[in-house]
């Protein structure tokens, strides 16, 4: 690289709100339990806005980075931040805001006792998470996965009596995937004597051959693949959706997969690189192949639930196929609609998880069963619903159709009908289960006596309906997305022609 | 890209859509009024059909009328083009509507229909869909609004709720869904194939792009894709199910918009997309042709053994649409301008014919042919109003049916298939055979069924007899109005290739 990649406060600024965020709304909850939420909120809309400004500017002007401490890489540690990274940061906090609009009444009725923690664990979370996509540095991407597990583990506890020991069952096999990591991440170390990501990428042409590489990639793969649910690394996952409070469900489904999910676009694309993985090593196969084995199968389990939360938490890992299927292949198109499912499946899956939350908050109702009738008492919730739902299945002018017009075109061109065949077969196990539910919501007569006459409070509303909108306005403008952010920011040899 | 002085950007496409579907929010928001929301309906409808009638001139004139919008995918654009065949499908679909309407009206409210708001709501956002599906420039626009189509009528089919009608409303998702998703699967390889999507007449699909075993693989996708909706054999099953839907659901929807919908994308994928060389040089027009044959007949018997009245036009609907397919297939002048023009005709008929069956049904409650005797006597106008249609379907001169079977026996004439001219021939025969009896009986036989004369209300008779008289004077005048031969002419010129005649 020529020029060097200007410095930036943008990338560390995130981490420093989210941080002192956190100590804030715990140091002023003890204080009075009621300040919790606006300090924890108003955090959420600032790194909103930073990460805002952060994409501007690396649209604008292309990478930036943040020397942490004035060290210099490669002994340094450093923020590396592109626009798919920005873009990944914006897609966090966004997803935060919309859930943090919904948090403040939800806490309160679900689990009044731990607001205070609740909301402090919350942005400690974040705070693992955005630090996963900032990084440039191998060892402090483990730092931050191990932040982000461990408030995850916390949260995830908070629930349903049974919501202990699914997190449990999550800890144990967390900790694994980030031992499992760490080891690949030694591998390397002693292969390259760095940890800087760039450093390590400049590194790997020489090691091309060495019978440590692929021991090195595939403990990464694996423990990245944990925590992003990738089959058939997913069984913690169902569990532990379900159980967990409707807020922390509304927020890890959306985003920690998708975080993960992007640390192994990382790793494969910009550390090991596409030639190594795609060509060298089957590894970009084997991954193709066990998402699109992992869309079939859950969705099949998802058409099997009774309950809403866990047929949508299945659904989570078929939806977390399309990202792998997309990486696996390998090509432009299949990547632009991996890159650009980790925004619309947030969205969609957002919005899905909030409204179980508000069914289960108002109406006091969870299962597939009693969810009949429920469209007429709850319009607007249902309306939401309904646009997520359609999204999910893939229908235009919704997002989730151009995720998988792209996916669709990235199997035709990797020539594997196979995958193609279950791209489309995959859409109509999705329609299944959510066209059965629809047609449940919307003619089957109401069970139960305590039916409620309208939607719920504006503050669990509202953020369902702008996600709904979403679902809509980021299906038509998506191409805008492609080609303005997406587009730039992909490897040389994974660019559509002519960007 | 050169400017070309016969394409004209115009705003107007876009407009015909938005105004429908400007209209679904305001008829939610009038849920607790009926009258207001009624009025957005008919307001909405007239707005549409003026502004789709507005582009004639223009489009007669030679002029291409493109809308382009944004993109919707690196290279292609969400666009709308208004050429011949795409504004005769929508000013087909959009003048009617504003008599369904009407029509409508007198309906949900003469059978105490419930949940009228979402009834109209759905209504219009499907009207919104055809008229998008009709002004596509290219396959990926046009797969958006054909999708959006899908989930539209859903709740229309659904509409009443019952277990008939959930079974109804699943057998059409089961039908439509895969297509859709068949469709999506051809575009995707079309797209990869030739890097373009747009429509041009003639095709822009060549042998240079594919072996031709995978062309022909492509173009069994697409005619799975568009061919459920268009009701081919043996993907037509879900139609007669669908007539569990309130009877203006399936006049407008289920004889002109949707399944219409299905044979525009025939003619699109066949004369735009593939084009009359590319599919003779396959060997598929001989193929396609010989399908829609089967259909043809097959469907005819079918609607021989139906006493449900709706379930006999529906039968009835499937074989007429393989008409259209059959004219597409046989690719000369003749059979196109015949298929285009019983795209505009039998959709005359047909509503007139479902209208009539809908006024009897809220009139007398009876669904069945076999109870329909003597009714001749209580509602004279509405039986006439049905012999028209009758006649018209089994193409008997002098009403418009016979106009364009006329010309689609002399493009089978001219493309030597004389089995099919047969095929035909024996199809008009089997039409006189379920239709004529119908008629008969309610004139000529007595019934304490029917003791007092009473038709039904003019907001449901009126449009009815509106498109019976439309069907006749097109039949002595086929041009005139919206000048449908003009067009169809035109069109099949530009596909085939052949002169002018």
């Amino acid at each position: 690289m020529t020029t060097p990649m200007p410095e930036s406060a943008l990338p560390i600024l995130v981490t420093v709100l989210l941080l002192f965020g956190a100590l804030a709304t715990v140091a002023a909850g003890l204080v009075r339990r009621r300040l919790a939420w606006p300090i924890a909120f108003t955090t959420l809309v600032l790194v909103l806005a930073d990460a805002l400004v952060l994409l501007a500017t690396v649209v604008r002007g292309g990478p930036v980075r943040h020397t942490l401490g004035g060290w210099a890489a490669p002994i340094g540690i450093e923020f590396v931040v592109d626009a798919l990274g920005a873009f990944v940061v914006v897609v966090i906090a966004a997803v935060a805001v919309a859930v943090g609009v919904y948090a403040r009444e939800a806490v309160r009725r679900e689990n009044p006792d731990q607001e205070v923690a609740f909301h402090g664990m919350l942005l400690t979370m974040l705070l693992g998470l955005t630090g996963m996509v900032l990084t440039g540095d191998l060892f402090n991407l483990y730092v931050f996965y191990e932040i982000s597990s461990l408030a995850g583990y916390a949260l995830l506890a908070v629930g349903d009596r049974k919501a202990p020991v699914a997190a449990f069952r999550y800890l144990i096999l967390g900790t694994t995937g980030a031992s499992f990591y760490l080891l690949g991440v030694g591998f390397l170390y002693l292969l390259t004597g760095s940890l800087n990501m760039a450093d390590v990428a400049r590194l790997m042409p020489g090691l091309v051959g060495n019978p440590a590489l692929p021991v090195a990639l595939a403990l990464m793969i694996v423990g990245v693949g944990l925590k992003m649910a990738m089959f058939p690394l997913h069984g913690w996952q169902p569990d532990a959706y379900t159980y967990a409070s409707s807020t922390t469900t509304a927020l890890i489904a959306p985003i920690m997969t998708k975080v993960s999910a992007f640390v192994l676009l990382r790793l494969i694309f910009f550390v090991f690189g596409v030639d190594l993985v795609t060509r060298l090593l089957p590894a970009g196969w084997i991954i193709a192949w066990l998402s699109a084995a992992g869309i079939v199968v859950t969705s099949v389990m998802a058409i099997a639930q009774r309950d809403v939360k866990r047929m949508l938490a299945y659904s989570s890992v078929a939806q977390l196929g399309y990202i792998g299927l997309g990486i696996g292949l390998a090509n432009p198109w299949a990547l632009t609609g991996a890159v650009l499912h980790i925004l619309n499946h947030a969205t969609m899956k957002c919005c899905l998880f909030l409204v179980t939350g508000s069914v289960a908050l108002h109406a006091r109702r969870t299962s597939v069963a009693q969810y009949a009738g429920l469209g007429r008492a709850m319009p607007w919730t249902f309306a939401s619903f309904t646009l997520a739902a359609l999204a999910m299945v893939g229908l235009p002018p919704t997002n989730g159709f151009f995720s998988k017009w792209y996916l669709l075109l990235g199997t035709l061109r990797a020539e594997s009908f196979g995958l193609a065949a279950i791209v489309v077969a995959s859409s109509l196990l999705t329609a299944v289960y959510f066209f059965r539910l629809l047609e449940r919501i919307y003619t089957a007569p109401a069970t139960g006596a305590d039916l409620p006459r309208g939607d719920a409070s504006l503050t669990l509303l509202a953020p369902t309906i702008v996600l709904g909108v979403a679902v809509l306005a980021l299906g038509l403008g998506n191409a805008w997305i492609v080609t303005q952010v997406l587009q730039p920011s992909l490897p040389g040899a994974t660019r559509l022609p002519g960007m | 890209m050169s400017v070309d002085p016969s394409v004209e950007t115009s705003v107007r496409p876009l407009l015909a859509i938005l105004a429908s579907l400007l209209a679904v929010p305001l008829i939610v928001a009038s849920d607790r009024r009926p009258n207001l929301r009624e009025t957005w309906s008919l307001l909405a409808a007239f707005v549409k059909a003026a502004i789709v009638l507005s582009m004639l001139p223009a489009v007669l004139a030679g002029q291409t009328l493109v809308c382009p919008l944004w993109q919707l995918s690196p290279g292609v654009a969400l666009e709308l083009r208004v050429d011949t065949l795409g504004l005769v499908f929508a000013m087909v679909s959009s003048t009617l509507w504003v008599l369904t309407s009407f029509y409508s009206i007198g309906y949900v409210r003469g059978a105490g229909e419930k949940k009228q708001t979402r009834y109209f709501a759905s209504f219009a956002l499907s009207l919104s869909a055809t008229i998008g599906i009709a002004f596509s420039a290219n396959l990926l626009t046009f797969l958006v609004f054909f999708e959006m189509l899908t989930v539209a009528t859903y709740p229309l089919v659904l509409h009443k709720e019952t277990a008939e009608a959930r079974r109804g409303a699943r057998m059409y998702l089961a039908y439509t869904l895969p297509a859709g998703l068949a469709l999506l699967l051809a575009v995707a390889i079309t797209w990869s194939l030739t890097g373009t999507l747009e429509f041009v007449p003639g095709g822009f699909v060549s042998t240079a792009h594919g072996s031709p075993e995978l062309l022909t693989a492509l173009f069994v996708l697409f005619l799975i894709g568009v061919g459920v909706k268009a009701g081919i054999m043996p993907v037509h099953a879900w139609l007669p199910a669908a007539m569990v839907a309130p009877t203006p659901v399936s006049a407008l929807l289920h004889a002109v918009a949707v399944v219409k919908a299905g044979v525009f994308g025939v003619l699109r994928v066949t004369g735009f997309v593939f084009g009359p060389g590319l599919l003779s040089e396959l060997g598929l027009d001989t193929a396609l042709a010989w399908a829609a044959g089967a259909t043809v007949l097959l469907a005819s018997l079918l609607a021989l053994a139906q006493d449900n009245l709706k379930r006999r036009l529906a039968y009835s609907t499937v074989g007429h649409l393989s008409y259209i397919v059959l004219g597409a297939a046989l690719l000369n002048v003749w059979s196109w301008t015949g298929a285009i023009l019983h795209l505009v005709f039998h959709a005359t008929m047909k509503i007139t014919l479902f209208f009539c069956a809908g006024a009897i049904y809220v009139r007398t409650h009876k669904e069945k042919v076999s109870e329909l005797a003597g009714i001749g006597r209580q509602m004279p106008i509405t039986m006439a109003a049905f012999a028209v249609g009758s006649l018209g379907l089994a193409g008997v001169p002098g009403v418009n049916g016979f106009v364009s079977k006329w010309n689609l026996l002399s493009g089978t004439a001219l493309g030597g298939e004389h089995l099919l001219l047969g095929v035909l021939a024996l199809s008009g025969v089997l039409n006189a055979a379920y239709f004529f009896p119908i008629v008969h009986t309610a004139f000529f036989k007595r019934s304490d069924a029917f003791p007092s004369y009473g038709e039904a209300s003019p907001l449901m008779l009126v449009p009815l007899v509106i498109t019976a008289l439309a069907s006749l004077v097109l039949g002595v005048a086929p041009d005139l109005g919206v000048h449908a031969w003009a067009l169809a002419l035109r069109t099949a010129s530009l596909v085939t290739g052949g002169p002018l005649p």
